[in-house]
């Protein structure tokens, strides 16, 4: 057993965090929140791009770096930390993921190198409005090479050039890869509850479409690289509840009550054990994740379902005690934990909700005990 | 990253297995985990325990982590947690040397002279004979500095005077190792020091304590002009606290042992064996949600071990870091014992054994769990520690630090 990540791994997120210390400080984050106008950050996503982190995990002969997701895990808890204003989580743990798990030869080599070099921005489109999505109830139809339907809240819908639609197919659900600039497509933009990170209505009328892998296969898939992506996203929240943490304390050993540091209170000090130790817990499921994840071992499944709900946990856990800690102050425009408590929220509901995780987690447990 | 065997842990692994397959019965795995606080005490099982371990050390497989000039195997934490695993599958008698060999032991050899090693560590290997811990009183639990239990020189000798209480184990044992406080003038963590203490003494008393649960495990121990050699001080008089600070040290949560899997087994049979809204429970949205939930923490739980123990493994010391297992551990039992109990409805308030789902393990579970919370560092102190020595927040505003000890108040002033 060893649960350390090697020197190479640890010195590729030292890097990612240096890089994203420099370029993407919180006010870069600020900057896309408030310009409503604004999707992302472009300047930010070049740099990433750049740095060979949207092709992380795709192999050297389509464009990528050729690392593996243990490497990808790291980078994305670095993201997590900045709370970079970039579509990453849609292109590279969906849309790249996506193609790497069931793309044909034909499509990994038209849309990986693009997506790797950061020219063609990926998303995933499942959810269908309020509620929980059912693989088995999609109203979304593929049929005949053409998409119908509706889908909404879709993450980055709006910059993505392509996507990856859950929808039903002839047989059960599948899915299909979209051109999101082709026609038949009508994108409108949501007002997000992050504005630091867009969201759109994606309306497919009759959409040119092609099935990505295989149309049996479609709810499996789909299921799978939800587990994948969630374990990166996970990190993602990882990196984001840590730094909420350290600002936090910072704010609380600097700002004097009663005559001393505020940070210096049990009510306080317990607060932030707590919160530590929901981090910690929610970074030992994710190590497990991403080991299970990079092994390619049938732990994935309940591992990311574990992981994933004690990673949303303990960043919404974070966006408020950000606050409350803070105090008053930490309820002004102003100051940036409002930024953590959009994000937090944002990320939870992405890829399923953590009570929908954890659902989901008994339901995979009680199959395995049926089998 | 790997959460496997190494090839060379796998072959311990199996080494272990082996050994112990030839020496004792396996456990069903799938049978109900028992409650961790079925204290037993009888003199037959003591007297099984002593046999087991002697059996252990002569063959090789009795503390693993200590060096082997101390008759340790010298091996590393990792083979101790594998062996514990191993050892677990089988049905052996119980541990009794939990505080010896985790705690006291690793004591003497950090403090004791060349004579007190010699004396005392071989025979606490071989577990023929029994050690418990003396420090905390009743007026000193989280505050153990406050302790008041005298030393007073009296030539070659010291005499000790006061109550000990929560010792594991001190109906049983030989030795014990006890703090007490030799100088009141001082400042209270500058007055203690550390004696090693002949549990047959004159003027010992042993009484057990009757616990909520029913059980006996810990007791009180009276002191009344107690005479202990000078030779059997531990440490420099005065440096008791230091000494102390080593024990304490050693006090971890057994990591990767007890990993909560049986516990979890159990809690998801009995989800299915009983009955809500006309279904099994575990059909029930709110039971899965929690049950959901306890399965999270319970692998965060046990993965943070790991975490943990391939640190140590790699050289790194004990740090503060290993409060979480308790801080959320000990709280989490008792949640879930209460959902257990929740669980079986109007049953949940039976005690029989016979009628209750389980064998009422998870009633006992209930009634030991307090205790738990409690014990080696309460909730409160264990956040504290996080706070402060993990995350360096500022520690207390102390209100006896620079103060005599005789003059820190020790209740409410008197009207």
């Amino acid at each position: 057993m060893n649960l350390e990540f090697s020197e190479d791994q640890k010195f590729v997120q030292q890097t990612a965090r240096e890089f994203l210390a420099e370029h993407a400080g919180l006010d870069v984050c600020r900057k896309v929140l408030e310009s409503p106008q604004v999707a992302y950050d472009a300047e930010l996503w070049k740099g990433v791009a750049e740095m060979g982190w949207l092709g992380a995990a795709v192999p050297e002969s389509h464009g990528g770096a050729g690392m593996t997701h243990l490497e990808l895990a790291l980078i994305a808890e670095e993201i997590g930390r900045s709370l970079a204003p970039i579509p990453f989580a849609s292109s590279v743990y969906l849309a790249t993921e996506g193609l790497l798990l069931a793309g044909s030869d034909e499509q990994q080599q038209q849309h990986l190198p693009r997506l790797a070099a950061g020219d063609l921005i990926g998303t995933f489109a499942l959810a269908e409005g309020p509620g929980e999505v059912a693989l088995d109830g999609l109203e979304t139809r593929f049929s005949n090479g053409q998409l119908h339907g509706e889908k909404l809240p879709v993450l980055d819908g709006d910059v993505a050039g392509l996507a990856l639609v859950a929808a039903r197919g002839d047989a059960g659900p599948v899915l299909a890869l979209v051109d999101l600039g082709g026609k038949g497509v009508t994108r409108t933009a949501l007002r997000s509850f992050d504005p630091s990170r867009s969201q759109a209505r994606i309306r497919f009328d009759g959409a040119p479409a092609e099935l990505l892998g295989d149309a049996s296969k479609g709810a499996q898939l789909i299921e799978d690289l939800l587990d994948r992506a969630a374990v990166m996203m996970g990190f993602e929240q990882l990196g984001g509840a840590q730094r909420a943490l350290e600002l936090t304390r910072d704010q609380a050993m600097g700002r004097y009550a009663f005559g001393r540091p505020v940070a210096s209170f049990q009510a306080i000090k317990h607060r932030f054990a707590d919160w530590y130790a929901a981090i910690e817990l929610a970074r030992s499921n994710g190590y497990y994740g991403v080991w299970a994840l990079s092994e390619g071992n049938d732990e994935l499944p309940l591992a990311a379902c574990a992981f994933r709900s004690a990673a949303s946990d303990a960043f919404e856990l974070a966006g408020e005690e950000m606050i409350q800690i803070h105090g008053g102050v930490g309820f002004t425009w102003e100051y940036d934990c409002h930024l953590f408590y959009r994000r937090a929220k944002l990320l939870s509901a992405a890829l399923g909700t953590p009570s929908e995780w954890r659902e989901k987690l008994i339901k995979r447990i009680e199959a395995r005990h049926a089998a | 990253m790997n959460f496997d065997d190494t090839p060379q842990e796998a072959e311990f692994r199996a080494k272990a297995h082996a050994w112990l397959s030839q020496q004792v019965e396996p456990i069903d795995p799938d049978r109900v985990a028992p409650n961790m606080l079925g204290e037993r005490e009888d003199d037959a099982t003591i007297a099984a325990a002593k046999a087991w371990q002697a059996k252990k050390f002569d063959e090789g497989w009795a503390v693993l982590t200590w060096p082997k000039e101390f008759g340790g195997q010298g091996l590393g934490r990792m083979e101790q947690v594998i062996w514990n695993q191993e050892e677990a599958k089988f049905d052996t008698p119980p541990n009794i040397y939990t505080i010896g060999h985790g705690m006291l032991g690793p004591t003497i050899m950090a403090h004791g002279t060349p004579e007190q090693t010699e004396r005392y560590i071989r025979d606490m290997a071989r577990g023929q004979e029994v050690w418990c811990q003396l420090f905390s009183e009743p007026d000193a639990g989280s505050d153990l500095a406050a302790l008041r239990t005298s030393a007073v020189r009296d030539g070659d000798e010291w005499v000790l005077n006061g109550q000990k209480i929560w010792s594991t184990g001190a109906q049983y044992s030989d030795w014990g190792m006890i703090v007490t406080r030799t100088d009141p003038n001082a400042v209270k963590h500058a007055g203690l020091t550390y004696f090693i203490v002949d549990m047959r003494s004159p003027g010992i008393e042993v009484r057990p304590i009757k616990q909520i649960n029913g059980a006996s495990g810990f007791n009180e121990v009276f002191f009344t002009d107690v005479r202990v050699p000078d030779a059997n001080r531990l440490g420099k008089e005065g440096d008791g606290w230091r000494v102390a600070i080593t024990t304490l040290m050693n006090e971890r949560v057994a990591i990767g042992a007890g990993s909560g899997a049986g516990r979890m087994r159990d809690l998801f049979n009995l989800a299915r064996e009983v009955r809500r809204n006309g279904r099994p429970a575990i059909e029930d949205a709110s039971v899965r949600q929690r049950l959901a939930q306890f399965y999270v923490t319970s692998k965060g739980l046990q993965y943070t071990g790991y975490r943990t123990l391939s640190a140590l493994s790699r050289g790194a010391t004990p740090g503060p870091e290993g409060s979480i297992g308790k801080a959320v551990g000990a709280p989490l039992s008792q949640e879930i014992a209460s959902f257990a109990m929740e669980l079986q409805g109007s049953m949940g308030a039976v005690l029989d054994s016979d009628v209750v789902p389980q064998d009422a393990v998870w009633q006992d579970a209930y009634l030991g769990a307090p205790g738990i919370r409690i014990a080696g560092g309460t909730d409160e102190i264990l956040r504290n520690i996080i706070a402060e020595r993990v995350l360096s927040l500022p520690p207390e505003i102390r209100v006896d630090k620079d103060k005599p000890f005789r003059d820190v108040p020790t209740g409410p002033p008197s009207a």
